[in-house]
């Protein structure tokens, strides 16, 4: 089966895997910064805004460049969230359930408006049924923005370290945090709607989370477990995407299952490792002599 | 001219007052201690210097060619820092990153401020243990190192012993002495009033405006200075 594929579409397949990898790099980086600030419920509400930004597309019948509506959309609830968290308008955690919910109950009125409701809602929520059908501009679009996010992280990523780590020394020595803050919203949002097409709205913040999730059970350093991440997330796409076309499924359920398996194996690997450090009772870190007297 | 001068400098925390009046400079290399009880402003007093927040009135002027930025800041360690996954030598890296301008990555002048303070403090055989794995007293030394990464003329330290064990404190007290010794001025917010007295050179008491302003030995034989010595020895 997977054969026929190859030769049938080999086009739309190497489409699909170019933006799997490039969406799979984005999410997993962003996700370590996103867990450590504890922000995780922030991707997780912006998905939900992105289904109702789908809805809007849907029914302003822009199908095929959904990604321009649902990327401004995605990114203005992206600010307002910040912006309300950072300001303590509203408790972080009641703004996302707000957000959040009141995004679905619109985007499922909406899609009532469509002619194919239930599969248009289906493919919201669970991914579109092959990546295959990415539409030319959805596609450029992924590959545009994905790169401008892996370029950015890099670029900003001592930065960012200093300030997921410590806000107020970050702020004290003059780096304008809330800019980062705001960047970092900007670039959850384009995650989340580049993610949402792969995987689905209700599983995109898994992208984002488990690969990060994973790496920290496993990794103790800051970069070690930006590569830990990036290198789960790949292993993942690419394990449950193969996995969704040997079993004829839909890829994202696929992916995220594959996330949980490993997120499985790390749990237990990191577990396995406590109890020997335990054992050797932790007499690898000695105090030091202090050196100054 | 002074290193730090507080020039009738008022306060306000969420809108409401929590200190006024409070004039008093910092020589350079001098080692202050800013005690109070809890609410006496003192934490607010510590954010004006460095920038966090906005004075309500007065000023904080900085001399001797001090920039805001360039002040080693000890904050008091925060609940994501506890289970954060950085070794050693990143965390004390990122002390750099008020002068090293729009650089991307880290050059080699600031990977030799980062091992001469950690070699210093004697954290360079650590480098590449995980941050969250230490003690208290070596995560307090890590972020003293990244404090000195960030200055060479003045430290500010917030709380710095909070959780640390009589012997840990009485150490990072030595190393603080040290360190202030080498021509550092140090400003350290606690409410160890005793602890303040026997290290700094000079103690400003607060209490929503200045109770005691002056010398360390001072203090101890003012009436305010004797009163609370005695309260906290009991």
């Amino acid at each position: 089966m997977i054969a026929s594929y190859f030769q049938n579409m080999p086009d739309i397949m190497t489409r699909a895997l170019v933006v799997g990898t490039l969406v799979s790099l984005c999410a997993s980086l962003l996700g370590v910064t996103l867990v450590l600030k504890r922000y995780s419920m922030i991707g997780d509400g912006l998905s939900h805004v992105g289904f109702g930004a789908l809805a809007i597309a849907t029914v302003l019948h822009v199908g095929n460049a959904s990604m321009a509506v649902s990327l401004p959309i995605v990114m203005l609830a992206a600010f307002v969230l910040m912006w309300l968290t950072e300001k303590r308008r509203m408790q972080g955690d009641a703004a996302i359930a707000v957000l959040s919910t009141g995004a679905i109950a619109i985007g499922t009125l909406l899609f009532r408006l469509s002619d194919n409701q239930y599969q248009d809602i289906c493919n919201s929520l669970f991914g579109t049924a092959s990546m295959a059908l990415l539409s030319d501009s959805d596609m450029w679009i992924t590959v545009g923005v994905s790169v401008a996010v892996l370029l950015l992280f890099i670029l900003f990523y001592t930065r960012i370290f200093s300030v997921t780590f410590d806000t107020n020394f970050a702020k004290a020595t003059g780096v304008h945090v809330s800019v980062y803050s705001m960047m970092l919203a900007a670039l959850t949002a384009v995650t989340v709607v580049i993610g949402m097409k792969m995987v689905g709205a209700i599983m995109v913040s898994g992208l984002i989370i488990f690969p990060a999730l994973s790496a920290m059970r496993v990794a103790k350093q800051f970069r070690s477990v930006m590569i830990t991440s990036a290198v789960l997330s790949l292993v993942c796409f690419f394990a449950g995407f193969f996995l969704s076309l040997l079993i004829e499924a839909q890829p994202g359920p696929a992916i995220i299952a594959v996330h949980v398996l490993v997120f499985l194996i790390c749990t237990l690997i990191g577990f396995m490792r406590n109890r020997i450090r335990t054992r050797k009772n932790r007499s690898i870190v000695v105090e030091p002599p202090c050196k100054m007297q | 001219m002074a290193l730090l001068t507080f020039e009738s400098v008022g306060l306000s925390y969420g809108g409401d007052n929590v200190a006024h009046d409070v004039s008093f400079s910092v020589q350079a290399g001098e080692f202050w201690g800013i005690v109070g009880e809890n609410g006496s402003g003192k934490t607010t007093l510590m954010k004006a210097l460095l920038g966090l927040i906005p004075c309500a009135s007065g000023r904080i002027v900085m001399g001797e060619g001090l920039k805001p930025n360039e002040i080693g800041y000890l904050p008091q360690q925060s609940a994501i820092q506890k289970d954060f996954p950085a070794s050693v030598e990143e965390v004390v890296l990122s002390g750099t990153i008020g002068w090293r301008g729009m650089k991307p990555f880290y050059g080699r002048r600031e990977r030799e401020t980062a091992r001469a303070n950690m070699d210093m403090l004697g954290i360079l055989p650590i480098a590449k243990h995980s941050y969250q794995e230490l003690s208290g007293g070596q995560q307090q030394r890590v972020l003293l190192a990244r404090a000195l990464c960030a200055t060479r003329k003045c430290l500010v330290l917030d709380e710095p012993t909070t959780g640390l064990d009589p012997v840990v404190t009485a150490d990072f007290y030595r190393l603080l002495n040290d360190i202030n010794k080498r021509g550092m001025t140090i400003v350290m917010v606690s409410h160890d009033i005793e602890e303040a007295v026997r290290s700094c050179t000079h103690i400003l008491h607060l209490s929503c405006h200045p109770l005691f302003i002056g010398t360390a030995a001072e203090y101890k034989n003012s009436p305010i200075g004797r009163k609370y010595l005695k309260e906290t020895a009991v």
